[in-house]
């Protein structure tokens, strides 16, 4: 279910690093507790965000919830095809639901997130 | 939390619970537009346990509902339904409900889960003077109901009922999967349908029983965030949100439910001096024209001042619309007339726009 590649928030999100940038998205469960997802308001090409930033926010039916920088970088690309098409988000979200492209400021921060063995731990603490 | 009987049934078609005003309900199955989108095409069916079940019974019984409410219950033949509200002297909402005309002495008001308590109270306070007697019966009573426009086929296969003769606010008493039943062509979507009263200790067979039967007309159980998108696009009230004891039965435009020829209720003279003067703000049903979804309590604002709030808000599956109520002061109610939403840091453009937002075509 979850990539063993990626690494993990508490808020929910995933970052697969490719490089010197880092990919960002909000995982599976964190789709399934938002419901359908109507709009992803997405940050500016180019803004620099530091750790726990406001990326945007993501409108579901029932919710709005925002999103949050998991690590310190600048915006290098965000997946335009969610103005469309918002509901990859709910469909694939670990895929073409990717949310923003981030230039990495260090790779300390995305060290300091969790394993996905770490994540589906904490998972489970969390529907116990 | 308290639980419907029909819980089990839930955790079956993994349901997504939610705690709502004290209560254990599924928010959502499959999901809210797949469930709205089956209401509107085929029909849905929800536990809706949690409403409040009163009954007024007695010599003074038809005096005594006149007297609480602003609609005319004289005009209910037994078998007959009809929406209406209690009334604060105010002429303000203690709630919103349905009465049922069981028989001339015999009446069955349908109340909302979050009042129930409060309602039953306020309804023993000023039962006073009249030869009634009351119950709250809302834990005994369980109810479902089957909404969309094949909701009649796949009930039908269930009863001995004919449904054809039960017409809309219209209900009747039979077995429905074997079960005691009240029959009722009324609902909460804005569809064609039935809401099905039980005192059985088991409905969960009725339940199975549409769910089986109605696999090939495409049922699905539904859940309370669905409920809430198809009666917001059916502009149907929903209390707390968008009427309450701070508004009248005139602002929220429910005139039609105000029946002043009929004698005396709680609340007449201040609703009838509204009506001369006319209300100062109205309930208006507004679409969001810029990219938004505008949700309870946002501001609502016109030339950068703010007038109001949101009281429901939502994105409209079948419409594919955001759309909402607010209470506007009346000479911004007009149909077309542009106000903003407040939505984070951002003002979005919204304009009125007739209601209700979604109207079923009748066949």
């Amino acid at each position: 279910m979850y990539p063993r590649e990626f690494r993990y928030t508490k808020e929910h999100e995933w970052v697969k690093v490719e490089g010197g940038e880092a990919v960002v998205g909000i995982t599976d469960f964190a789709q399934k507790q938002l419901g359908d997802i109507i709009f992803v308001e997405l940050p500016e090409v180019g803004r620099t965000l530091g750790a726990h930033d406001s990326i945007g926010t993501i409108e579901s039916v029932k919710s709005v919830s925002d999103i949050f920088a998991p690590v310190a970088g600048e915006v290098v690309a965000v997946n335009g095809e969610l103005g469309q098409a918002a509901d990859l988000v709910n469909k694939d979200p670990h895929g073409k639901g990717w949310i923003v492209r981030l230039r990495l400021a260090d790779k300390a921060g995305v060290e300091a997130l969790m394993t996905v063995s770490d994540y589906e731990k904490y998972l489970e603490g969390l529907e116990a | 939390m308290k639980r419907t009987r029909l819980y089990d049934s839930h955790k079956k078609w993994n349901a997504r619970m939610i705690e709502f005003f004290g209560w254990e309900m599924p928010v959502e199955y499959k999901g809210i537009i797949d469930e709205h989108m089956a209401v509107r095409t085929k029909a849905g069916l929800f536990d809706v346990s949690h409403m409040g079940e009163v009954v007024v019974r007695g010599k003074d019984a038809l005096a005594f509902v006149q007297h609480l409410t602003p609609n005319d219950a004289a005009r209910l033949a037994p078998g007959q339904v009809q929406y209406t509200a209690l009334t604060t002297p105010e002429g303000t909402f203690v709630d919103d409900m349905l009465v049922y005309c069981v028989g001339p002495e015999d009446y069955f008001l349908v109340v909302n889960a979050s009042n129930a308590d409060k309602d039953y109270a306020w309804i023993v306070a000023h039962a006073k003077g009249f030869a009634v007697t009351t119950e709250n019966r809302s834990s005994a009573y369980s109810q479902l109901a089957l909404q969309g426009p094949e909701a009649v086929a796949v009930l039908q296969e269930l009863t001995a009922l004919d449904l054809a003769h039960i017409q809309s606010f219209h209900f009747a008493f039979g077995k429905v999967a074997g079960v005691d039943a009240l029959v009722s062509r009324t609902g909460y979507t804005g569809e064609d349908g039935f809401e099905i009263y039980m005192v059985d200790p088991n409905p969960g067979v009725v339940w199975d029983a549409i769910l089986a039967k109605g696999g090939d007309h495409g049922v699905m159980p539904i859940g309370l965030g669905a409920r809430d998108t198809l009666r917001l696009e059916a502009k149907l009230m929903l209390y707390g949100n968008d009427i309450s004891d701070k508004t009248t039965v005139l602002e929220a435009d429910l005139k039609w439910i105000c029946k002043f020829q009929k004698g005396d209720f709680l609340g007449k003279a201040v609703l009838e001096r509204q009506l001369v003067e006319g209300v100062r703000r109205k309930i208006a049903g507004f679409e969001i024209t810029d990219r938004g979804i505008a949700r309870p309590h946002y501001p609502v604002l016109v030339g950068g001042t703010k007038l109001s709030e949101v009281s429901s808000g939502t994105f409209a599956p079948f419409l594919k619309k955001s759309i909402g109520l607010a209470y506007l002061p009346i000479e911004h109610t007009v149909i077309g007339t542009e106000i903003g939403i407040g939505i984070r840091d951002k003002v979005v453009k919204a304009k009125v726009v007739p209601t209700p937002f979604y109207k079923r075509e009748k066949k």
